[in-house]
């Protein structure tokens, strides 16, 4: 080979830990000003990244695993990184992702350059990148959880970025309370690893000196799954990403939205696949399956009702990590049946939409950022028009609307078009019971696709078309090339991933061959590399986007020259909207929460809203009314019947407990003797 | 025959098959209404209605709201091209579309959903309450709609064990021509039939005849259409319509399908699927007569009962398979 591959990642490996070390301290440590800090910061961070896409290719296309381990003075502790299919493809998505946010960054944070420390907030942002490379490259149990830990207290630090909100300050708490929940239950599976396998090192969680019995396997697959869980927002430990996603910076938001949430499907797929060595029962994959079905559905439900835009996208990720997990948990059950194609055709299909997913999410959360930083408010009930004032944000935005909402030719289409398949394929299953309900997967599949559909409509269409609703929409500017470009790369990414699956497929299926042993690129990919033919005998079904976006652009051309031959030259007259005989006014126009109103009224059962309407009527007729007030409420079901009581019972407790705490200091002291002398009885 | 004389064949197929549907569609929309006048005892517009009324809208001048942008314009184009290339994708007279690569059912139904989702923008786009109660109401309509669609699809697919349309087609074909297990499969068409009736527009869910704004779904989004626009989305409304009554015919009963790229055999395959979906079409228009819109928030149990049936569709394939 022209290039030596080992050498690449040597090298890749050294000089992303080192761009980021630079990105960390230099811009504290060298630089007053704020703008150079910036400047330094992001700049080094898309370096950095520019690295990570090289390590990550990489570590791709490399034959075999690279390890490096450095030891150190602790016990148990030993710095080992491994750099295989399965992390590089994590490297490969927080790198792409990181480098249109980098350059987003730069003209985004301009407006926090004289309010916040910039040597902090660039800092923090390099710092949050590195944590989740190395969290995918760790290798070992202990210095896992360490850039685990340094990756959620980074995040909460960025979120409480702007800590003077009050707001602000909640989610911030919130989020670190919640991520601490999971990271307890991640220790307690690597502590059962730790207990069977002797070592921390992943290695010999690969394989133990010993077969792990059944009881403890069950044991790391709860575990695992609440404490990753929690980080990747599963319904219902989904609660904090509404209020933490939308709270940080717009391109924190899309790392965190986008990229941080799937490193918890790396740990996900990492423990079953990789550790467990993919030997499971069936249920397992089910539970994640009907779990990434709820996720999904309740995700782009919530989502619905949703009107600060960021939220919104928050929710969104509830939903997409759930067809991340349909995907998964459908690659697991087959899996469990012995049908080793297609499981790596589920598993694929959950990857790719994971990529698909950091993009197109990446891309929204930089358009909102975007709207943000034009019309200083979340509330999309007060944009309006901005298709005309900010055109090329409209464009980048509408291109991840349609991907979320897997319209073809986009990407999301392909990734939720190859998980329909692994769901549907699920007839190969010798259980009458999957069968059945595995198509249901789908058809809940098939719902959430629609109602993200209606969601972004509702997004797109309130905020860019029609009149500005408020004073903040008509005074909102484009927005810097700086951001423009920033979110140019991503809508680019979507499109790559889009158009040329053929390319994708094979390069995931590195991935997934490394994991199932078993390669489906070839048989994935054919009509000479047009389409995807996901089938252990072709000919299940095939798709072929680039066909299909030929099409759609051969034929919209082929329609104006119809119309022109038809219809001669086109004469065109513009008039205002008719308005039913009175000027229209912009609160005239059709609301966010009007347009959601029937899904609300048809799916109440899930929203339990509360409509309080208020009427006072003119006093010479009860038919006239005078003054009316409304309001809606959608109920918060898991927090009121979930975290609530659990609160409650924690609170009681830490009354009982507060006997013991009297604040003196002797006596403090008095209960560590006690405390070091009965664990030195215990011990002797 | 040569590789490049296949692909001259094939692209002419498409060609044709293009041609084809663009043809018929109209006839089919202007069938159905004639069969309404005449279950209302009026004579009703001639045959070539539709034709003149496509040939006059692309005529006239286009009038379009200072408030719209981009969008309104590109709509019409985005919608029409969406829904032929959808059309292609469908075996009308040839078993084994050319293009049948390039898309399956689940395609079909994202390729529609497309279309509909730049109608929705559009009818946000002009600012007027109206377009907003349209797309808010085709929102939650498609919504139900569209896992039936999939689902009803499926539980036929599942004999043939495809999703691929012109597969599902080309075995029920060679098979015996009508569809092989009666009970599942005619809940299926059922399905399938409550899905048509809702995805193009129809009484009971909307009427395709009013302009009355309590009631309007699909005629509130395209309000601020004009000139050849509506022309163009008139045309992929009937393009979508014919998809539809093409999916049941030759889904469910592909009997006198050309399975070979014979001319004789194609030529009549046009001659009996026409008869078909004209019988179809005839089904639509009596039940347009018969019964009465429902209130858009009855039309969910209405959908629902479709979700329903798709879903013991499949659950009925598996238990009568063992």
């Amino acid at each position: 080979m022209f290039f030596d591959l080992s050498w690449i990642i040597d090298w890749g490996l050294l000089s992303v830990i080192s761009l980021y070390g630079i990105g960390i301290f230099l811009p504290s440590v060298f630089f007053r000003n704020a703008h150079v800090q910036n400047l330094v910061a992001h700049g080094a961070a898309m370096a950095a990244s520019v690295a990570g896409i090289v390590l990550g290719v990489a570590g791709l296309l490399a034959p075999t695993a690279a390890t490096f381990s450095v030891s150190s003075n602790l016990p148990l502790l030993t710095f080992q990184i491994r750099v295989d299919p399965l992390s590089s493809f994590f490297v490969l998505i927080i790198s792409l992702s990181g480098l249109a946010a980098s350059q987003f960054a730069v003209g985004y944070v301009r407006e926090f350059e004289n309010r916040h420390s910039m040597a902090a907030l660039g800092g923090l942002y390099n710092a949050f990148l590195l944590s989740m490379i190395l969290v995918v490259l760790a290798d070992n149990g202990i210095f896992f959880l360490i850039v685990w830990e340094i990756m959620s207290l980074v995040s909460y630090f960025l979120v409480v970025t702007e800590h003077e909100k009050a707001e602000t300050r909640y989610a911030g708490f919130f989020y670190l309370i919640m991520t601490h929940v999971g990271t307890a239950f991640i220790i307690v599976a690597y502590l059962v690893f730790y207990q069977q396998a002797g070592s921390f090192s992943f290695e010999t969680f690969r394989h133990p000196p010993a077969p792990i019995p059944e009881g403890f396997r069950t044991l790391i697959f709860a575990t695992a799954l609440i404490g990753f869980g929690t980080k990747a927002g599963i319904v219902p430990l989904h609660v904090w990403l509404p209020y933490a996603h939308p709270a940080a910076p717009s391109h924190v938001s899309a790392l965190m939205s986008g990229v941080m949430i799937k490193t918890a499907i790396y740990g996900l797929v990492r423990v079953y696949f990789d550790f467990l060595g993919g030997v499971f029962p069936w249920w397992w994959g089910f539970i994640i399956l009907t779990i990434g079905a709820v996720s999904a559905l309740l995700g782009v439900m919530y989502a619905l009702m949703e009107h600060d835009l960021k939220s919104l996208l928050a929710y969104h990720s509830v939903e997409n990590i759930g067809i991340i997990l349909m995907g998964i948990g459908s690659g697991m059950i087959f899996q469990s049946y012995g049908l080793p194609h297609l499981a790596a055709l589920g598993l694929l299909a959950g990857l790719y939409h994971t990529i698909n997913h950091a993009m197109f999410k990446g891309l929204l959360f930089l358009g909102a950022g975007s709207l943000l930083h034009a019309t200083h408010t979340r509330n999309m009930e007060e944009y309006g028009g901005l298709i005309r004032k900010m055109p090329w944000t409209a464009v980048f935005f509408l291109i991840g609307a349609v991907s979320i909402s897997a319209l073809p030719p986009s990407n999301g289409f392909v990734s939720e078009w190859l998980t329909f398949q692994s769901l549907f394929l699920s007839f190969q299953i010798p259980d009458l019971l999957l069968k059945i309900i595995l198509p249901i997967g789908a058809a809940m599949l098939a719902l959430t696709g629609v109602l993200a559909m209606a969601c972004f409509a509702k997004a797109f269409g309130i905020s860019f078309l029609a009149m500005p609703r408020s004073a903040h929409a008509r005074e909102a500017q484009e927005v810097p090339w700086t951001m423009r470009i920033g979110m140019g790369v991503m809508a680019l990414f979507c499109i790559v991933l889009g158009l040329a699956p053929m390319g994708v497929v094979p390069v995931i299926d590195r991935v997934t061959a490394s994991l199932t042993g078993i390669s489906i690129a070839e048989k994935l990919v054919s009509e000479g590399g047009f389409a995807l033919a996901p089938a252990p005998d072709k000919g299940f079904a095939s798709i072929s986007t680039p066909v299909l976006a030929l099409l759609l652009i051969l034929l919209v051309p082929a329609a104006l020259l119809m119309a022109a031959v038809i219809g001669g030259r086109l004469r065109k007259r513009f008039y205002k909207t008719w308005g039913c005989g009175i000027n229209l006014k912009p609160r005239m126009e059709y609301t966010a929460t009007g347009f959601t109103q029937p899904i609300k009224q048809v799916f109440d059962m899930i929203y339990r809203p509360t409509v309080k309407l208020e009427t006072e009527m003119l006093e010479e007729s009860r038919y006239f009314a005078k003054r009316m007030r409304f309001q809606t409420h959608i109920e918060p079901v898991f927090q009121e019947y979930l975290y609530d009581p659990v609160v409650k019972v924690l609170q009681k407790l830490a009354d009982r407990v507060r006997v013991i705490q009297s604040g003196s200091l002797h006596v403090y002291l008095a209960y560590i003797f006690v405390t070091l002398l009965v664990l030195l009885l215990w011990v002797r | 025959m040569g590789p490049v004389s296949v692909m001259i064949e094939s692209a002419l197929i498409t060609v044709v098959q293009m041609v084809v549907a663009l043809t018929a569609s109209p006839f089919i929309v202007g069938l159905i209404r004639k069969v309404k006048a005449r279950l209302q005892c009026r004579q009703g517009p001639g045959w070539l209605q539709p034709y003149y009324d496509l040939a006059k809208l692309f005529r006239k001048d286009v009038v379009a709201s200072t408030h719209t942008s981009w969008i309104f314009t590109a709509t019409p184009y985005i919608l029409f091209a969406s829904t032929l290339t959808a059309v292609l994708l469908v075996p009308i007279f040839l078993s084994k579309v050319p293009l049948n690569f390039a898309g399956d059912a689940i395609t079909v139904v994202y390729l529609l959903a497309l279309g509909t989702f730049f109608l929705m923008l559009a009818g946000l786009d002009a600012g007027s309450a109206f377009g907003g109660m349209g797309s808010s109401r085709e929102a939650i309509v498609a919504s139900l709609t569209e896992p039936a669609m999939i689902l009803s699809i499926f539980a036929v697919g599942l004999t043939a064990g495809s999703t691929n349309l012109s597969t599902i087609v080309h075995k029920t074909a060679l098979l015996q021509g009508i569809v092989t297990d009666p009970p599942p499969h005619l809940m299926a068409l059922a399905a399938l039939f409550i899905v048509t009736l809702a995805e193009t527009g129809r009484v009971p869910v909307d009427n395709p005849a009013t302009h009355l704004e309590l009631t309007m779904i699909h005629e509130a989004m395209i309000l601020e259409y004009s000139g050849r626009y509506l022309a163009l989305i008139e045309w992929a409304s009937a393009l979508k319509l014919l998809l539809f009554l093409t999916l049941m015919s030759n889904i469910f009963a592909p009997w006198g399908i050309a399975t070979e790229r014979e001319p004789v055999w194609m030529i009549l395959g046009v001659g009996v699927w026409l008869i078909k979906i004209c019988g179809l079409a005839v089904l639509i228009g009596v039940i347009e007569s018969m019964f009465a819109k429902l209130r858009l928030f009855r039309v969910t149990d209405f959908l629902g009962l479709a979700f329903i049936l798709s879903l013991l569709a499949i659950i009925f394939f598996y238990i009568l398979r063992g």
